[in-house]
């Protein structure tokens, strides 16, 4: 039949040799799980250049080395499980589960730890439970909080940032430098010695605000003095704003993260709830501590400043995998892993709280999701109150 | 600085909590076990343990227990149950001590054999792996809209795995098959039929349709020739263009017959043969994946 | 009492096609196709009951003669495309691959016209009498259902009517007819509509149109003065047109769920229907001609057509002169809703809205790959129920999980399945839940009944 159709002159017909049948719709958006994944990556882009202008050469080393070790643990999985190595790797789950598990690292992380944490982070925290989509938690964090318990003396050593030591080498005074970039004396002198001598700065360590906090000696009256007034005035959150400030690759600008964060909710890649809600409720449970108790956590700005609670908020918390998928879920997701990463900081044996905080509201995404059942269009208010 | 010291006085007293804690416990459940005891039936409970326990659900009920209950209580016989061979309806017969009534074993044949050699299929589908979802769009994705879909929906069912789908088609293992009857419910073309196991003989064939339009897109349909209903009237009926073999008749045709009919159109084939003919088919490897 | 600048109404959810396709021939006018030889008329071409044939092989029929007779209440007459003569009547391969009774008439190229029903002045007869006549047109349901129009217009006693509403939304992409018939034909369209508006005998009659076609909106008002309709303008999105959406954005009443429009108070209709009623009663003329959108990517020429009912999809597409790309899919509908054709042996139906061929670039390629819970499903989801956790245990076969999760509910409008980046055939699946689910309650009910 379809010879005597092509037979007509001039026009040409199909052959209807090679349809395809299936049940509508027949088109389709032109996203796709590596488009998401690739803006993903585009939103992360500015907190990455940020951690590279303030920390150098070796944030750029981690970064680059933690995506490709993640995407060679994917790989390897992949072959070994017998799955489609290509299709795996070119989703850019891995190399953002990377590239965030870097922002997670200090400068000075050796590249074994690398190594570990990429794969904890695809095998452990991903593929074990079958792969992308299937993941509880988000793979990142899970490989974050492992190496944390297990090797938390190559994961808190902190070094300062390339404009601390600018700043030390143009001979500001140790007391001044102390309350600024949180050098201990002996670090303050080593650096001092370093810079003296032309000699390389790299073995040289400082706090990271929210050590110091924990270091502190607390003093529990209600409306006791204000006993962190050097790490926690506004010169100081200047400096934790741009991102001046020694820690994880990602802890250090707020700035970088907010245009990330802008980024994601105008591409609809994140529910703007998450973020708000728990950055929010950090700020209002750690004020609320801090109007009473003043001696025993800094206030809430700082808290929202510093630390991972940004990166947290905006690229972990966020992770679509792993957060609920309503609205109002999102929210109390979102408020949970305030309260969790406030509790942990005030009054936990860590210093920081924010992966363990998502970390365990991970693990109620699915009961979330459960509260809040979607009653169909058109079902009565009373009908539904009754389910 | 005394983490060494062993306060002995602590470790008796936590074994002692303990102790006690289990103790009471105990007794508690040994009272509830007593008060809440459930009745069960002692006869259906025999009749349990000598089913099969496949749980399948093939006799109708919920499960093993379910029809031990039934039995027990006489709304069922015990030859209801599909998968209990011969012997073990006797014994649970003898049991309960009743009328032994037993119904013949019986075996699934898919009544389609248009693999993807023999059968031409022009367009790809593409869509959800199951065939109750192929079925509903534009007649699936078979040239024949009676065919075998191939993609496995029976095989997924079966407990017992006696389905495979080899080169696009069903086939049944009948030593495998117990003759439940879950794969008559999944299959949207409604292609597979129990029949009395002893029967080796089927037309492989189920579309209605006139033979010029079925030869269209398949090399092995029933072309309603009536060669077969002419051979052997008693164990064959040829309805429009559609023959089906006689399985109430009384004497089933045996694979001697049906060789001797030599059916032109190549769809009245023993169960052995439908299996071999497709095993021999040099894509098999690669369809294997459907499963 | 019409409302300009109009108001823009819309639902909640829903998707924005990035490319709908429309501009490929919405700015082509409507042409009428020549006669053509053969005209493949399938039996049944509504919902309900399939009608019964009352011309016989060898009969000569006339143009808008009755060739098949409503068989029951929810059914529709069929009626000659043009004069010629009846060469057989059997079953032939379809589109769909489905072997369906059809009609073959071999024309005899005069078109000569059998007297058709006498006309109706629709503002004085009776009620009864335009019902009956919209039932001995044979009209139907022409934006896609296929629904026996009369039957849709008896509302039972109980039930009280208070709003209609003529659905121009036409959401599908690459569609559009409807946009070309408001253009060309506005007075039948509000012709159509204030007769419907009589029979229900309500006052509130609406039309609803995207504002994609605010050409359109604008030519309906300009000749509105006489009929007093409240024309509306609706959001571009999809699925605008859904009858419990559009019926939502117009009224804000909510269909309630498993309930039926004329629940919320509302009948929709479809604008070619409309033009369908104006023409039966005004000029007396039987439904066997429509408008069709012949389009897509691979068509050398999209455009409007005025077909007949039965023309061959080949001949179609030889008026569209052909293809430029060989295209992957070929859709008898719109391609959100529409039927993908195995073989361009279908043909025409009352409710062929459109044939869309669309070259491989721009249809779905359906994945297995895992849901990665990015939600938006449910944001687009105008039912409000949850796709991607359906999809999910559908996909497991927990078939009572997905009826407790209100699966059958969804009214399959694909929009979770247009917007799953992981290319989750959703929709599908949902579809084939809800098959399995009927296929086993009709089982369940068959053995309740034995026993």
């Amino acid at each position: 039949m379809s010879e005597e159709i092509k037979e007509k002159s001039g026009i040409r017909m199909p052959s209807c040799d090679k349809l395809i049948v299936s049940s509508s719709p027949h088109i389709q958006s032109r996203s796709s799980v590596a488009g998401i994944m690739f803006k993903v990556i585009i939103a992360l882009v500015p907190a990455m250049a940020a951690s590279v202008y303030f920390f150098g050469f070796a944030a750029l080393k981690l970064l680059v080395l933690t995506a490709f070790f993640c995407v060679a643990a994917e790989a390897l999985w992949c072959m070994i499980a017998g799955k489609s190595v290509k299709t795996a790797i070119f989703d850019g789950s891995a190399v953002v589960s990377g590239l965030i598990l870097a922002m997670n690292f200090s400068p000075a992380t050796p590249w074994y730890v690398c190594l570990i944490g990429a794969f904890l982070a695809i095998w452990l925290g991903k593929q074990v439970f079958g792969g992308i989509g299937y993941n509880p938690f988000n793979p990142a964090i899970v490989a974050r909080v492992a190496l944390l318990i297990a090797l938390p003396g190559l994961m808190t050593i902190w070094v300062p940032t390339t404009k601390m030591v600018e700043t030390a080498q143009h001979g500001i005074s140790q007391n001044e430098a102390y309350s600024r970039t949180f050098f201990s004396a002996a670090d303050w002198r080593k650096l001092q010695d370093s810079v003296g001598k032309n000699a390389s700065v790299d073995v040289v360590t400082c706090a990271t605000p929210l050590s110091m906090v924990s270091e502190i000696p607390k003093n529990t009256d209600i409306g006791a003095k204000n006993v962190f007034s050097h790490i926690d005035n506004r010169t100081a959150w200047k400096n934790y704003f741009l991102g001046n400030v020694s820690g994880s690759l990602g802890e250090t600008s707020t700035l970088a993260i907010i245009v990330g964060c802008f980024l994601l909710i105008i591409w609809k890649l994140i529910n703007w709830r998450v973020p708000v809600f728990f950055v929010g409720t950090v700020f209002v449970f750690t004020g609320m501590i801090n109007f009473f108790y003043p001696g025993i956590t800094p206030s809430p700005v700082f808290h929202v400043l510093t630390g991972g609670l940004m990166l947290g908020a905006v690229f972990m918390a966020t992770d679509m995998v792993t957060s609920p998928v309503t609205n109002r879920g999102s929210a109390l997701f979102g408020v949970g892993c305030g309260l969790i990463t406030s509790v942990i900081r005030i009054w936990g044996n860590y210093p920081e709280g924010v992966s363990f905080a998502i970390l365990f509201m991970n693990a109620l995404v699915p009961f979330i999701d459960k509260m809040f059942i979607r009653l169909p269009f058109g079902t009565p208010k009373k009908q539904g109150a009754g389910k | 600085m005394n983490g060494f010291m062993v306060e002995y006085s602590s470790v008796v007293f936590a074994a002692l909590a303990m102790g006690s804690i289990g103790l009471v416990l105990g007794i508690l459940i040994a009272v509830a076990a007593k008060i809440f005891k459930v009745e069960s039936d002692s006869r259906a409970e025999l009749v349990l343990e000598l089913l099969p326990g496949a749980n399948c659900g093939g006799c109708g009920k919920a499960g093993c227990a379910d029809f031990a209950k039934a039995v027990a209580s006489g709304e069922l016989s015990p030859g209801q149950c599909p998968v209990s061979s011969r012997e073990t309806v006797n014994a649970i017969a003898q049991a309960l001590g009743i009328e032994n009534n037993v119904s013949f074993r019986k075996c699934a044949v898919v009544l389609c054999g248009g693999d993807k050699n023999q059968t031409r299929n022009p367009i790809l589908y593409n869509g959800v792996n199951d065939c109750r979802s192929a079925s509903l769009i534009s007649g699936g994705p078979k040239g024949c809209a009676y065919g075998c879909l191939g993609l496995g929906s029976c095989a997924r069912t079966c407990p017992f795995g006696a389905i495979e789908i080899v080169n696009g088609l069903a086939v049944v293992h009948g030593e495998l098959c117990v003759g439940c009857g879950k794969c008559v419910m999944a299959c949207p073309r409604k292609l597979i039929k129990l029949v009395n196991a002893d029967a080796q003989v089927h037309i492989y064939c189920s579309n209605p349709e006139k033979a010029p339009l079925k030869r269209q897109y398949c090399n092995v349909p029933c072309i309603g020739c009536r060669k077969c209903e002419k051979a052997f009237p008693d164990k064959f009926k040829v309805e429009g263009f559609r023959g089906t073999v006689d399985y109430d008749a009384p004497q089933l045709p045996t694979a001697e017959e049906a060789a001797s009919v030599k059916c032109p159109a190549h769809c009245l084939l023993t169960a052995a043969e439908h299996l071999a003919v497709e095993h021999n088919d040099p894509d098999h490897e690669n369809t294997k994946e459907i499963q | 009492m019409s409302r300009y600048p109009f108001n823009i109404s819309t639902f909640r959810g829903g998707i924005h096609p990035e490319n709908d396709g429309k501009k490929l021939s919405k700015d082509v006018s409507i042409r009428t196709a020549p006669l053509f030889e053969y005209y493949n008329i399938a039996l049944q071409q509504n919902i309900g009951a399939a009608p019964k044939w009352v011309v016989n092989v060898g009969d000569t029929v006339k143009k808008g003669q009755k060739i098949a007779e409503a068989d029951g209440f929810v059914s529709a007459p069929l009626h000659a495309p043009t004069s010629g003569v009846v060469e057989k009547i059997e079953k032939c391969p379809g589109g769909m691959g489905i072997c369906v009774e059809t009609l073959v008439l071999k024309s005899d190229m005069l078109d000569e016209a059998c007297e058709f029903y006498p006309r109706i002045d629709w503002k004085e007869c009776a009620v009864e009498d335009l019902k009956q006549r919209i039932a001995d047109c044979g009209i139907v349901g022409m934006g896609g259902a296929a629904f026996p129009t009369s039957v849709k217009l008896s509302v039972p006693p109980d039930k009280k009517i208070t709003d209609l509403i003529i659905n121009g939304a036409e959401c599908e992409p690459y569609l559009t007819a409807d946009h070309r018939l408001m253009l060309e034909c506005p007075e039948k369209v509000l012709i159509g509509a204030s007769i419907m508006g009589r029979i229900l005998g309500i006052e509130n009659v609406h039309i609803g149109v995207e504002m994609n076609k605010v050409d359109a909106i604008e030519t309906l008002i300009e000749h509105n003065k006489p009929y007093n309709i409240d024309i509306i303008g609706l959001d571009v999105r999809y699925p605008q047109g859904a009858e419990k959406q559009i019926i939502y954005a117009v009224t804000k009443r909510k269909v309630p769920a498993g309930g039926l429009p004329m629940d919320a108070g509302a009948v929709v209709q479809n604008v070619a229907t409309a033009v369908a009623i104006a023409e039966a009663v005004i000029e007396g003329k039987p439904l066997f001609e429509r408008i069709t959108t012949v389009t897509g990517e691979a068509v050398k020429t999209p455009g409007n057509w005025r077909l007949r009912i039965g023309t061959p999809l080949v001949k179609v597409l030889e008026l569209a002169e052909g293809i430029v790309e060989e295209p992957a899919k070929i859709i008898l509908g719109g391609p959100m809703m529409g039927f993908a054709q195995k073989s361009l042996n279908g043909s025409i139906q009352k409710n062929s809205g459109g044939l869309v061929l669309l070259p491989p670039s721009k249809v779905t390629q359906y994945s297995s790959s895992p849901c990665i819970r990015c939600g938006r499903c449910l944001n687009a989801c105008p039912m409000n129920i949850n796709p991607s956790y359906l999809g999910t245990v559908i996909e497991n076969e927990k078939f009572d999980l997905a009826m407790n999760n209100n699966v059958m509910d969804c009214i399959e409008c694909g929009a979770c399945a247009y917007i799953c980046p992981a290319h989750r055939p959703l929709v599908q699946h949902i579809r084939r839940a809800k098959a399995e689910i009927r296929s086993r309650m009709a089982s369940q009910k068959q053995s309740v009944n034995k026993k």
